[in-house]
């Protein structure tokens, strides 16, 4: 197996469009489990761990730039962890420290698991998937991003970027159901945002459908809202638990946020 | 091998001097020092089985079924042995001497021939010059299969046609069970089975199954030694039953077979079966190079034998004052395609279906049954923990039924020194069950925690799922017991040798041969503290773990190895003073050696017909536990937050109390495991679940902190006093934590691990 190891974007997105066959690799968390359980043997790795450019996060005009290599641990230290705390609160409940010191955003969207914990917290913020290559960079919504279990939106010459989100300083959260306490992956979760500036209910749930999606509500329908929730999830029944367990958990995750939220 | 990387345990030498303990009525014993392997461990420098290596070596990889039953039609190897780097490639033609083996019957093919009966069961073997050229060597091996239907029901099993052609497990003492893929039936009929009380009640009860989890994978290395005989250098719990099940499938004499403890990364029972041991060898007698295997996580999943999932129907029948008056239970245990220990299992789940209480009338009937579904056998608790799970819920119950305190109807029927067990056999030596029941009961229960709190101080931990809301507490109370060392006449021994002699500054050290597995207990500490004991010196020094210099020791596993080990070395370094006495104190440039072999008390078979002692006892000794569980339980979600477990447990004499406490706490952190999450799922007989993403485990999280109190009261056969101490606390944590869970919920919650769902009520 070939490491292909690019110091700049511009290298990466030359060698990705060289290779498209070469399989990017962030933090690995997810690429080397594959690996390791030989469900795929690619012929190339490209490393994007010496691609300064998508670490970190910055700010432009309003708006969060979250580099494709930001992990969780960066997601969970102030200030961002203040500006995004959906997003912090569900890194905290990632895995071990080991992974959540090397698991990345850009990961969680390159694998487009259900079951992505970031997923759902840049949902509720409106979050944008900025991808390029060498024909060059675009934004799309994150809820086009995502099309199925583990399938998204990228070309095979392109990269993710960055997700960019514009924080709305409204009070949110996230859960996540899991049947141990810590180092599990969703049962189901649920980030929800009450906007009350735009008098709206966000939430969006993981693990309860093909893919992470999007609830919205009018701040006066929250009676209903939990409901609401319950009944847009498509839960199927896994190993995990069952889908009529997953539908009544996000009923009670959605009460539970709103309350805490609304509070 | 001369090469330098000869695999072998390093000489470890005792160092740690501690003033002697007040001499005690069973003999002083110095305190134990510090776990030799504990460093090493904590710090990676430990040599796991799954570390071995040798120059020339090849790896050896298993191709194993997809089905769970089916006949083969055909094998193809060509394409196989036309890869890269490929040595051999084996199938059971190639195995030259017995065809099968097996711990207590020879039922299990080395490699599969006409049928496979269940997923994962080895089909053919290939060593190369890298282990993923084996692999994908073996992927190129053509097995044509013609799928049959799968035995994947074991309460139906015994109507169903049978998965084997030979009734491998009749004709050896058992009750003549004439339904089809019975492994043994067990029927215990104590004083009136209809005798009535003024209460009653029932349940049905299911356990899932669970996996032992080692995180060291099977793993090891075979070496021919170029005269025909091989070494094999494994991670086992049990060197010479190993060579005697591997030396008859080479077709070799049991000396030229010899086994060697590689380091063991856990057992739990699951490596009381072979894995890749005959594996190995037949690469390596095949290719005369060191041959290594290393289980993949996965396959491990496949590689070693579970604990049987088991459904339970209970009846418990008591007069109004709480007294036992009869118990009725019917178990059915899923032994999966192969016998292994299934045989035994059955046997102690019957023996300890009441539970440590006196039962004047008892029915009894355990039946393990062959099926399709993975092969099950030995693990910590060994059917005790299913009909602990069972019986101690069916005394909560009627606990609630009479209105009677549940710990104080516990005392009522406790079990003492002098009562007769269902078997018949009297209770002889220790056994403190008011004792243990009292001081658990003592533990002062933890305050609840103020809120708000941190949500991984709640149900559901680190997903945040609750800041309090829905959450109720619950406290449970569970009592089990079980017994220690092996049972029903088997001869159990455990040998011993020990070699004096002075070293270059002319002092006497002892060398200490035991061939007990050191599998993470610390065993081996309690070689080393014996000797030190008896023989009045520091300068021990134990010699590698090994079929070749010494006899057998028995299983590290039921609860017997501290007992077992103590009791040999004892003779031994005894054997050995007494020696040195007469030579007058001085080796004067000399050596003294002697070998001695150690047995507890003999036991006899139970009757097959009415399940009865044929002798004075089945068993040679019983402990006991109690344990005490505070839960908080997240009523609308499902989740669970273990809070505080006092646990206090009959150890005769902790030797080396900290590692009585480690083993408390181990064992019921895995209990507690069975009880919210461990479960091999199959469907079909293939396994669903075979990685550690969905085969939870507990993590740190998980397990709360466990309050232990060691209750000594020694035991008069046992050296020293001691008790093993390794079960009762897996026995007894699972029904305990249920037992919380149903007070904080109202629910019945008969299976185990308890999904959300249960709690919940969906
Ligand atoms: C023990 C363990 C626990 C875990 N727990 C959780 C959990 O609780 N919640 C959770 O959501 N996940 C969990 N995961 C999964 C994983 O950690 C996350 O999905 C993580 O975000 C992946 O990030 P990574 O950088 O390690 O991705 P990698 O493994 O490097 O890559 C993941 C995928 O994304 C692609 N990729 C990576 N970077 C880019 C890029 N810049 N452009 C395009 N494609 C890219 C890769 O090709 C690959 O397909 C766990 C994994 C493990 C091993």
């Amino acid at each position: 197996m070939e490491v292909l190891t690019p110091r700049s974007l511009a290298e990466a997105l030359a060698l990705k469009a060289e290779r498209p066959d070469a399989v990017p690799i962030g933090g690995g968390t997810d690429v080397m489990v594959e690996l390791n359980f030989d469900r795929a043997r690619p012929d190339a790795l490209l490393n994007l761990n010496e691609v300064g450019e998508l670490k970190g996060w910055s700010r432009e005009d309003g708006r969060v730039r979250l580099g494709a290599a930001l992990t969780y641990a960066d997601a969970m230290r102030p200030p961002l962890c203040d500006l995004l705390p959906a997003l912090a609160e569900a890194s905290r409940t990632v895995g071990s420290p080991q992974i959540r010191n090397r698991g990345t955003i850009g990961g969680n969207l390159g694998t487009a698991s259900p079951a992505g914990d970031a997923l759902p917290p840049l949902l509720v913020e409106g979050a944008e998937v900025e991808v390029a290559s060498v024909r060059g960079s675009r934004r799309l919504p994150l809820s086009e991003f995502l099309l199925g279990p583990k399938r998204n939106a990228l070309a095979a010459d392109e990269l993710v970027a960055a997700a960019v989100v514009t924080p709305s300083g409204q009070p949110q959260t996230f859960m996540k159901v899991g049947t141990r306490n810590a180092m599990v992956i969703a049962v189901c979760s649920l980030a929800l945002v009450a906007d009350r500036e735009r008098g709206e209910l966000r939430a969006a749930y993981g693990s309860a459908g093909p893919v992470p999606a999007l609830v919205s509500a009018p701040l006066a329908d929250r009676e209903a809202f939990a409901e609401r929730v319950a009944a847009a999830a498509r839960p199927i029944d896994d190993l995990r638990g069952t889908a009529a367990y997953r539908r009544h958990a996000l009923r009670v995750l959605t009460e539970r946020a709103l309350e805490r939220c609304l509070a | 091998m001369g090469d330098g990387t000869v695999p072998r345990m390093h000489q470890r030498r005792a160092t740690t001097t501690a003033p002697a303990r007040p001499e005690l009525e069973l003999g002083r014993v110095v305190p134990a020092e510090r776990r030799l392997d504990g460093v090493p461990k904590v710090t990676g420098q430990f040599a796991y089985a799954s570390d071995l290596s040798a120059a020339g070596m090849l790896w050896g990889h298993t191709l194993r079924s997809p089905h769970a039953h089916a006949r083969i039609r055909a094998l193809d190897l060509s394409q196989a042995l036309a890869q890269p780097g490929v040595h051999a490639v084996l199938t059971h033609e190639d195995v030259p001497g017995q065809k099968r083996y097996g711990l207590e019957f020879a039922d299990q093919p080395v490699l599969a021939f006409d049928r496979v009966r269940y997923y994962g069961e080895p089909v053919a073997l290939v060593a190369a010059e890298h282990p993923e050229q084996a692999r994908r060597a073996a992927a190129r091996i053509r097995v044509e299969y013609e799928p049959l239907e799968p035995v994947a029901d074991a309460p139906r099993a015994t109507e169903l046609p049978p998965i084997h052609d030979h009734r491998w497990t009749h004709g050896h003492g058992y009750l003549d069970d004439p339904r089809p893929n019975v492994v043994r039936s067990l029927v215990i009929r104590h004083g009136d089975p209809d005798a009535g009380g003024d209460v009653s009640v029932a349940g049905v009860y299911e356990l899932g199954m669970q996996d032992q989890a080692f995180l060291g994978p099977e793993s090891g290395l075979a070496v021919p030694d170029g005269d025909g005989g091989v070494d094999i250098y494994v991670a086992t719990q049990w060197l010479h039953v190993d060579r005697d099940q591997v030396a008859p499938c080479l077709g070799l004499r049991p000396e030229q077979v010899r086994l060697h403890l590689a380091g063991v990364g856990g057992s739990f029972g699951g490596r009381e079966d072979l894995s890749m041991q005959i594996h190995a060898a037949l690469l390596a007698l095949r290719t005369n190079r060191p041959v290594k295997m290393v289980y993949s996580r996965e396959e491990s999943f496949v590689g070693h034998v579970h604990r049987h999932p088991a459904r339970i129907e209970a009846e418990h029948r008591a007069d109004r004052d709480g007294r036992l008056v009869c118990v009725r239970m019917r178990i059915v245990l899923d032994g999966g395609a192969y016998a292994s220990s299934s045989a035994a299992v059955t046997s102690n789940a019957a023996c300890f279906a009441c539970g440590p209480y006196a039962v004047a009338n008892a029915l009894i009937e355990a039946t393990s049954v062959y099926t399709n579904n993975p092969p099950c056998g030995a693990m910590r608790g060994f059917g005790a923990v299913q009909t602990c799970f069972a019986a101690e819920a069916q005394m909560d119950k009627l606990a609630a039924a009479l209105a009677v305190d549940p710990i104080e109807l516990r005392l009522r029927n406790a079990l003492a020194p002098g009562d007769t067990l269902p078997t018949g056999q009297r209770v002889s030596g220790s056994l403190p069950v008011a004792e243990v029941i009292r001081r658990c009961a003592e533990l002062p229960l933890p305050e609840p925690e103020e809120l708000p709190r941190d949500a991984i101080r709640l149900p559901g931990g680190a997903g945040n799922t609750t800041r309090g809301e829905g959450v109720r507490r619950g406290v449970g109370f569970a009592l089990g017991f079980k017994n220690l060392c092996f049972s029903e006449g088997f001869d159990d021994y455990c040998a011993a040798r020990v070699r004096l002699f002075e070293n270059a500054g002319g002092e006497l050290v002892a060398e200490v041969h035991c061939a007990a597995a050191e599998v993470g207990q610390g065993v081996t500490n309690v070689i080393a503290q014996v000797a030190r004991t008896e023989l009045g010196t520091e300068n021990v020094v134990l010699a590698p773990h090994t079929t070749a210099t010494v006899d057998s020791a028995g299983s590290s596993s039921a609860s017997r190895m501290t007992w077992m080990a103590a009791g040999a070395i004892r003779l031994a370094c005894r054997a050995a003073r007494e020696e040195l006495e007469r030579r007058g104190g001085a080796l004067a440039g000399g050596e003294i050696g002697v070998e001695r072999v150690y047995r507890h008390p003999r036991t006899w078979p139970l009757d097959p017909d009415t399940g009865q002692i044929t002798g004075e006892r089945a068993h040679v000794a019983f402990a006991c536990a109690a344990m005490r569980v505070v839960v908080e339980v997240d009523a609308e979600l499902g989740l669970t937050r273990v809070v505080w477990i006092g646990a206090a447990q009959d150890v005769g004499r902790a030797l080396n109390p900290q590692a009585v406490e480690g083993q408390i706490e181990g064992g019921t952190a895995q209990g507690l495991g069975l009880a919210l999450m461990e479960e091999i799922s199959t469907r079909g007989g293939l396994i669903d679940n075979a990685s550690f993403t969905d085969y939870l485990i507990p993590t740190a999280l998980d397990v709360p902190p466990v309050e232990s109190v060691l209750v000594e009261d020694p035991e008069p056969d046992a050296p020293y006093g001691v008790k093993g101490v390794g079960e009762p606390p897996t026995v007894v944590s699972t029904a305990a934590i249920a037992s919380a869970l149903r007070d904080a919920t109202g629910r019945e919650l008969a299976r185990v691990p308890v999904r959300p769902d249960d709690v919940v009520g969906l």
